[in-house]
């Protein structure tokens, strides 16, 4: 990482646990201002939990989250909300309210915190919705929409405030090709103009390759590497080789750990399989 | 021996642990009520979302609260008209029929009724909105979900039900005035003056009320807490939205015990 980068989010030490399992041990990172980041590891390893650590919703059993300086659990309800209102963020599932129809779900953070009139938030809107490409879905209910376009309309909502940042919950998971191609150009293209801060969670290696400016890899709990992408690509070695170049075996053993094969075949007492 | 003292500990620590969860849920419970009280106010400042709730769980509730209270109301007066008729008071049967709908039939079955119709469905949705994120987006997008779901959802319900109970009971009376001033022919006048002067308004109608509104907040805080604690799969859901019908109607028959010994006796 790059002297000159100013961090938006810092996170110290971070230690964060679900019922006796530790879900985050130890952890610090930083992500710096205006790039895209991209926080990588296998399915199981609390990515989710660690944007919702970030907005505040969860809080870590010891540690620190700094957003733009300020200690995340450590500001009252009211502040808080006030921090998320320049947060976006896209959940995995979309998260449209189902009972709003595609325009009102844009509409609805600008009609909740802004008193604009009706004919500039409508402006507001279409502008938003033309930004994702469903300008023409605007009457459309959230049932109606496949996933990829539920996805786009959070995405418009998501940036309806003007975020200074934007998190993506797993953006690609579930896509077929073209979704994940528009998603992509969006994440980039939005994050460039809208000069937004943008923490990707993802497992999907070759989108993130495409988009992303740093990428920090966890896996069970412990941040394993950090840097930019091209550091990234040039290990050959250990976890991070295997998880980026997708191999079966290597550090994350293709077999569940167990006694010996041999073993296991010969052995006449058969509880030791239980 | 050891084996023993191991089941003996095994047992004790499972009634520690069962009792500890059990006081945990308790504390949520009250924490959240707390919260949702504090949030209370707030809902006067967003009329319309009040409104489309007090819509959802009131008027929704309407066509079950009418046809039961009009079904409820026939009942009775035939079963009081059948007994009293052997004693030659069939004319009391209009005081028989409002007394026992204004004092415990009405706020009982209606709210039963509303845990079955309002409250199941009010957390159906809360669990949903949760396990689809819903829940989580809107405090992403800086909307607090106390403020914008829950405390209109909790006032709509403690408003709506003495509203559908009132029509209720006036379904439940005129279901017994058809039933034995029309058919079995108990003088019309003899009826409504008996009802009239037997039924006291502070006494058998507030009192009455002041159970339903009761019986709201109940139902209400039941609905709410076992929605925003499902666990989020569909199996969490409707395991939720059952304990919501069982215990709300429990929580109804036993809070309906204590109010009627404290305002009757």
């Amino acid at each position: 990482m790059t002297e000159s980068t100013e961090t938006l989010i810092e996170i110290k030490n971070l230690t964060f646990s679900r019922g006796s399992r530790k879900i985050f041990d130890d952890i610090t990172l930083s992500i710096p201002k205006g790039k895209i980041t991209a926080i990588m590891g296998p399915s199981g390893s609390g990515k989710t939990t660690l944007l919702k650590l970030i907005a505040g919703q969860l809080k870590p059993d010891s540690g620190k989250v700094t957003v733009e300086g300020l200690n995340v659990h450590q500001l009252s309800r009211k502040k808080i909300y006030q921090l998320r209102r320049k947060m976006g963020m896209l959940f995995q599932s979309g998260a449209l309210l189902t009972d709003l129809n595609v325009f009102d779900n844009v509409a609805f953070p600008l009609r909740e915190h802004t008193k604009l009139p009706e004919e500039m938030l409508e402006a507001l809107v279409l502008m938003k919705l033309q930004a994702v490409g469903l300008r023409g879905a605007k009457h459309l209910m959230p049932s109606e929409l496949s996933g990829g376009m539920s996805r786009r309309v959070a995405l418009a909502r998501g940036i309806a405030l003007d975020p200074e940042m934007i998190f993506y919950d797993e953006p690609f998971v579930g896509q077929d090709p073209i979704t994940k191609g528009v998603l992509v150009k969006l994440i980039k293209t939005l994050n460039d103009s809208l000069d937004l801060t943008s923490v990707m969670v993802s497992h999907d290696v070759d989108e993130v390759m495409m988009i992303a400016d740093y990428i920090c890899v966890v896996s069970e709990g412990k941040l394993i590497a950090q840097g930019t992408k091209e550091e990234m690509l040039k290990e050959s070695t250990g976890y991070v080789n295997q998880f980026i170049k997708g191999l079966p075996d290597g550090p994350v053993p293709f077999h569940f750990p167990t006694v010996s094969y041999v073993e296991d075949l010969t052995s006449s007492n058969k509880s030791s399989l239980l | 021996m050891s084996l023993l003292v191991n089941k003996v500990q095994n047992l004790l620590q499972s009634l520690g642990k069962g009792f500890l969860s059990n006081v945990e849920a308790f504390g949520r419970g009250s924490l959240f009520m707390w919260s949702l009280l504090l949030a209370i106010p707030s809902v006067f400042f967003r009329f319309d979302l009040l409104l489309k709730q007090i819509y959802v769980a009131g008027v929704l509730s309407l066509p079950i609260i009418l046809m039961a209270g009009l079904f409820i109301g026939m009942v009775l007066s035939l079963q009081g008209y059948t007994i009293l008729v052997k004693f030659s008071a069939e004319e009391a049967v209009g005081t028989m029929t409002a007394l026992s709908l204004l004092r415990e039939i009405g706020p009982v079955v209606g709210g039963l009724l509303f845990a079955g119709r309002a409250g199941s469905a009010l957390t159906a949705e809360i669990g949903l909105m949760r396990s689809t994120e819903q829940i989580s987006a809107l405090e992403m997008m800086a909307v607090d979900p106390l403020k914008f779901v829950y405390a209109p959802r909790f006032l709509a319900m403690i408003i709506a039900l003495p509203l559908l109970v009132l029509i209720f009971n006036a379904l439940g009376v005129f279901g017994g005035y058809l039933v034995s001033v029309s058919w079995l022919g108990v003088d019309s006048g003899a009826f409504w003056s008996q009802m009239s002067s037997e039924v006291d308004w502070r006494e058998d109608v507030v009192n009455g009320m002041i159970k339903s509104v009761a019986f709201g907040f109940l139902i209400a805080i039941v609905a709410l807490f076992q929605g925003v604690n499902a666990i989020p799969t569909s199996e969490g859901v409707s395991n939720a939205t059952t304990r919501t019908v069982v215990h709300a109607s429990l929580g109804i028959l036993g809070l309906d015990f204590v109010l009627t010994s404290v305002m009757f006796t």
